[in-house]
């Protein structure tokens, strides 16, 4: 069994981490996951995430999720936010473009222009 | 039919509903019996809760109007995929106090969608609204998996957000072995 000894060290290791980067998070991904996206298969989407976080050592970003968006043909959708600038909806995020969006937008602040849902403000 | 494939996509769908609904602390509760061959899930929260006329609603999916967009299909779906299943389904409310949801299945059910990855949907639930707690407990026959996610945050403290890459990889660590011991299997 996973023990509490265990993640008190990866605390330890965390806080570390944290002192050495910037403080803060650096960016926001969040995942829709109302009943449209689920059906849609937001939560695989929410596990590549996840899975790319944990491959990567991504540090300083902030992984939530959030209800139907009212965009429910375009799901799954992911939402990117980097720094101070304004969040990005993706649009039909399955898992497979997962690896790219985050390379791109999350790690090289290169928004992917393609897979942008225009809400039209 | 319904949208989802999994019973795990339903508990995740309900568990939105409870995070939308201001929960501190969500309890899902999963028990397998197969020797009485029942499956019950049961989703409980300390959310903001439904009144009685709200309630009445749920059971019909187009009287929701867009502005009660939190209680759309979700309900209804989960609602019918256990009637489907020789099963029944409750829902309980009270305004301030919070919302109980049981649904409950025939296991052998020819119909009966598998809990599917509940690895997946848990990871969702523990990082997603980091502000939503969650106490979890799976149960085949008398074997138990459960954590609390209190306990971990406990640990952690609030300067390490449970999306960083190492607790990640600690908490589906945790979650694999849990539910891989319940199945009898080795880890």
């Amino acid at each position: 069994m996973k023990s509490l000894e265990e993640l008190q060290k990866i605390k330890e290791r965390a806080l570390k981490r944290r002192q050495l980067g910037a403080e803060g998070a650096r960016a926001r991904v969040t995942v829709a996951m109302g009943t449209c996206g689920i059906a849609a298969g937001a939560r695989d989407t929410m596990k590549a995430v996840l899975d790319e976080i944990e491959k990567r050592q991504i540090t300083d970003v902030v992984v939530t999720q959030t209800g139907c968006l009212g965009l429910c043909e375009y799901e799954p959708i992911v939402l990117v936010q980097v720094g101070d600038a304004e969040a990005v909806t993706y649009g039909k995020i399955d898992p497979s473009r997962v690896p790219t969006l985050i390379e791109k937008h999350l790690l090289n602040n290169a928004p992917v222009e393609e897979w942008q849902v225009k809400t039209g403000k | 039919m319904t949208a989802f494939r999994e019973l795990s996509q339903h508990i995740l769908d309900i568990f939105e509903n409870s995070a939308t609904a201001g929960a501190g602390l969500v309890r899902l509760v999963i028990r397998e019996d197969f020797e009485a061959d029942r499956l019950s899930i049961v989703i409980e929260d300390d959310g903001h809760g439904m009144d009685a006329q709200m309630l009445a609603r749920l059971s019909d999916p187009w009287v929701t109007t867009r502005t009660t967009r939190n209680v759309g299909l979700g309900i209804p779906f989960f609602k019918q995929a256990a009637e489907m299943c020789g099963g029944s389904f409750e829902i309980q409310s009270q305004v301030n106090h919070g919302t109980v949801i049981r649904a409950d299945f025939q296991h052998s059910h020819i119909d009966r969608p598998p809990l599917g990855d509940l690895i997946a949907t848990l990871g969702c639930m523990i990082v997603g609204y980091p502000d939503v707690a969650i106490a979890y407990s799976h149960t085949v026959d008398d074997r138990e998996f459960s954590f609390d996610t209190r306990k971990i945050r406990e640990v952690l403290g609030d300067a390490v957000p449970l999306s960083d890459p190492e607790v990640l990889a600690f908490l589906h660590g945790m979650l694999e072995e849990g539910e891989c011991d319940l199945r009898g299997k080795s880890s």
